[in-house]
């Protein structure tokens, strides 16, 4: 085959919107994965809740939406009230574990995960809920009606990303949260309130989480089951892009959103799954600091 | 050999403590005392408690037996930030200054308390730059990238930030040169200047018998011997048993 | 007798008893990024001997102890045990010739009894790949490590669970674990950490019972310790040797005590 007939047989439509798409599963992909890894990174503990985080912000943006109609209302809401229950729970249930076996820590969040999916079964019962999205309207894309929608979710998560960011780097809280991250033991040496930054840490990711699950429920039904999935691959992404590390985190969120998006022109969505480990893999036998991460010395 | 009780309370006093690590009993009834103002040398060889003691202190670990005071007041079992509030300051070995934060921010972290106006803030920060000049340049570089000396300067100056009424300072001039060593000498008179106490632990005896109004010498979890400094002199008999070979 | 910096090794009749040498090591140098842990450590110990190690703190004491251990590789030089060259073994490799060590944080089996951890440990030279006798049915092995129970003071204590132990007591079962590995060579790491004065004298007994047998090293902070029970010192400072000699030659030595008031 010559050069032309190798360029006509790459469907490069196709690339570019499954670019987009990767683009957009990658940013919300990065929102879920910035709570676990600021979670994570300043009080070592493996949040096995997050996903139900994200579950329950998608059930009150569907109350809310039922109730008064404003999309952007529940978004709001959600995100307040999760924060708030992430801070109850960090509270009473993590504080006291503070310094024990990590392994006790993973066996609360995997318990409260439970206790919260099965909340939400009981409380909006089996069917999938529906969450409308803002508005409806679609542009052309090569030979595809891409919803605008989509496009929003991506900025918007890179706008909650970005105003996160700005705020750990300049918010006077932001000092102390990275203080803390870095030296737990001097933080409190300063004055700084450790266990309380524990706790808003906690309810930032949380809330991260929820918006996550507000934006991301009227691409597909809303259910007690839907943050298993997610919360997988959020894992994964966070060890992928080193564990702790914020930039890593939302370099690897896209990175295998881009991959997976690409797997899936010639495999189904489900098989290309398969490529969110395989890189998982890969990375734990030659780069398990992470890949987006420097390899320290 | 034991100094004259003050009429006044001290500002920390340690009386009988015992900490342990896990089982290990690494205070076995630590007592000891320092006035407001005055500066405190704890000497003793590697592993006989010292900065165990200091982190009593601070409340980074909590005595099993024992009070903790602080003018007056009991602090035992509080926790480190509270105390730091209160004025209690801290400058551990190996300095422990925030590495991925800039100079500014290590500074900063000490700077935000309840009740500081932002005017006060700021000459807190003009008087550790004043103090300090190379922190002033290197402001903005991030913690991990100054030398040993310069970071031990910003434990310091970090330290300051919280305007304690004492200050821990735990082998300050450890790994440092023989120049940074006299530097450490004139920050301790500085913060004297200022009204502050400290308690230093140190393995360096002359600079500690120079700067220090009282001494305590520690072996194996408890003080061993307890004097004025300037009772003391380098070739003594205590300082060779306790500090020699 | 002159005591320059790491330029001269002992003669043979300066290391002690009998002279021949168990363990030596030479240039011994040890990099982390740029950091020199050790530099150029020519160091010897003769057999039947109790050789205290000292320094003040970031001499390389316990990074000493780790290479020797095969915890962690020199960067240059060798450790010659009985003359054979093993460094870079991995640590169980190490432990099979004979050299045994006990840390400076306990490092025992709790959920276990005394007994039992001493056993396991005495399991390791005696080894068989038969899985089909019960393992009690070692009568020779549990002998043994009554043995060593009754050598370090613990044999009333055999079915104690080793978490319930006081602290001394856990330090001294570390001891009888390194002890049941019948080693030649028994490296001791602040044995007496964080221990009362009266636990302290009863390590130093139990050091001394068993000393008869083996040659020791020691490193350790107490000086009264060092000072009574080591029959040679080796004075360590930034990963140099910089004195070696009898305790009174080292309590004489102006260079150490300079070294140690920093003066």
């Amino acid at each position: 085959m010559g050069i032309e007939q190798i360029f006509a047989a790459i469907p490069w439509e196709t690339i570019i919107i499954q670019t987009v798409n990767g683009i957009v599963t990658g940013m919300i992909l990065a929102l879920i994965a910035s709570g676990l890894t600021l979670i994570f990174g300043i009080m070592d503990v493996v949040n096995f809740a997050h996903g139900e985080l994200f579950m329950l912000g998608a059930y009150i943006g569907v109350v809310v939406i039922t109730t008064s109609g404003s999309f952007w209302l529940a978004l709001v809401i959600a995100t307040l009230v999760v924060a708030l229950l992430g801070a109850a729970l960090q509270i009473t249930t993590l504080r006291p574990l503070l310094g024990r076996d990590p392994l006790t820590t993973i066996l609360a969040t995997f318990g409260i995960s439970l206790v919260l999916q099965n909340y939400a079964l009981w409380q909006f019962g089996p069917v999938a809920r529906k969450i409308q999205e803002p508005f409806t309207g679609y542009f052309t894309l090569f030979y595809l009606e891409y919803p605008w929608y989509r496009l929003l979710i991506a900025a918007l998560s890179a706008a909650i990303i970005g105003a996160f960011w700005l705020f750990l780097k300049y918010g006077k809280y932001g000092v102390w949260i990275r203080a803390t991250t870095q030296d737990r033991v001097m933080a409190q040496a300063m004055g700084i309130p450790v266990p309380w930054v524990h706790t808003g840490a906690f309810a930032i990711g949380a809330g991260m989480a929820a918006a996550s699950g507000v934006l991301f429920g009227p691409l597909v039904g809303v259910n007690h089951a839907m943050g298993l999935d997610w919360i997988l691959k959020a894992f994964i992404v966070v060890v992928v892009g080193g564990m702790g590390s914020l930039g890593g985190s939302i370099a690897a969120s896209i990175f295998i959103s881009l991959l997976e998006a690409y797997a899936s022109i010639w495999v189904s969505p489900a098989q290309a799954g398969i490529v969110s480990f395989v890189v998982l893999i890969l990375t734990l036998l030659f780069r398990p600091t992470g890949l987006f991460v420097p390899t320290p010395k | 050999m034991s100094p004259d009780p003050t009429p006044m309370q001290p500002l920390v006093a340690v009386e009988d403590v015992h900490t342990y690590y896990g089982k290990s009993h690494i205070l076995h009834g630590v007592s000891l005392h320092v006035e407001r103002g005055e500066v405190v040398g704890l000497l003793g060889r590697n592993g006989v408690g010292k900065s165990t003691t200091l982190k009593t202190i601070m409340g980074l670990v909590h005595p099993d037996r024992g009070k903790v005071l602080f003018a007056g007041n009991p602090i035992t079992g509080l926790p480190a930030h509270k105390l730091a509030r209160r004025g209690i300051g801290y400058v551990p070995e190996d300095r422990r200054i925030f590495r991925l934060l800039t100079v500014m921010e290590n500074l900063r972290t000490g700077l935000d308390r309840n009740g500081v106006t932002e005017a006060r803030k700021q000459e807190l920060l003009d008087k550790a730059f004043a103090y300090f000049p190379v922190l002033a340049e290197r402001r903005n570089q991030a913690g991990g990238t100054l030398s040993g000396g310069e970071q031990q300067m910003l434990a310091i100056a970090r330290a300051m930030m919280l305007e304690p009424k004492i200050i821990l300072l735990d082998e300050p001039t450890e790994g440092l040169m023989p120049r940074m060593v006299s530097q450490i000498r004139q920050i301790i008179d500085v913060l004297q200047r200022e009204g502050v106490a400290i308690l230093l632990v140190e393995q360096n005896v002359p600079l500690t018998l120079e700067a220090s109004h009282r001494i305590y010498i520690m072996e194996k979890g408890t003080v061993r011997h307890h004097c004025a400094a300037s009772d003391l002199k380098v070739d003594d008999a205590v300082i060779h048993q306790y500090l020699g070979v | 007798m002159s005591l320059d910096l790491a330029l001269q090794e002992p003669s043979p009749a300066e290391t002690g008893r009998g002279g021949e040498a168990v363990i030596r090591t030479e240039a011994l140098t040890i990099r982390f990024g740029g950091l020199t842990a050790l530099r150029g450590v020519n160091f010897e110990v003769g057999r039947g001997e109790v050789r205290a190690i000292i320094g003040p703190n970031g001499a390389g004491k316990s990074t000493f102890f780790n290479c020797l251990t095969g915890v962690l590789r020199p960067s240059s030089g060798r450790i010659l045990f009985h003359g054979e060259d093993i460094t870079g073994l991995s640590p169980d490799r190490i432990s099979q010739k004979g050299i045994a060590r006990s840390y400076q944080i306990t490092n025992l089996l709790p959920n276990v009894t005394t007994l039992e951890n001493v056993r396991i440990a005495a399991q390791s030279r005696r080894h068989s790949w038969s899985m089909l006798r019960h393992h009690r049915a070692y009568a020779d092995l549990i002998e043994k490590a009554e043995a060593v129970l009754e050598s370090v003071g613990l044999r009333a204590k055999a079915d104690e669970l080793a978490a319930n132990l006081s602290h001394g007591e856990q330090r001294n079962l570390e001891i009888g674990i390194a002890l049941a590995t019948e080693p030649e060579l028994l490296c001791l790491d602040e044995p007496t950490a964080g221990m009362s004065t009266s636990e302290t004298h009863e390590t130093m007994e139990l050091v001394r019972r068993i000393a008869k047998n083996l040659t020791i090293l020691i490193v350790e902070h107490d000086m009264q310790v060092v000072m009574e029970l080591a029959q040679r010192i080796t004075v360590l400072h930034y990963g140099e040797v910089l004195a070696e000699g009898t305790p009174d030659e080292i309590q004489q030595n102006p260079r150490v005590l300079e070294v140690y008031l920093k003066t």
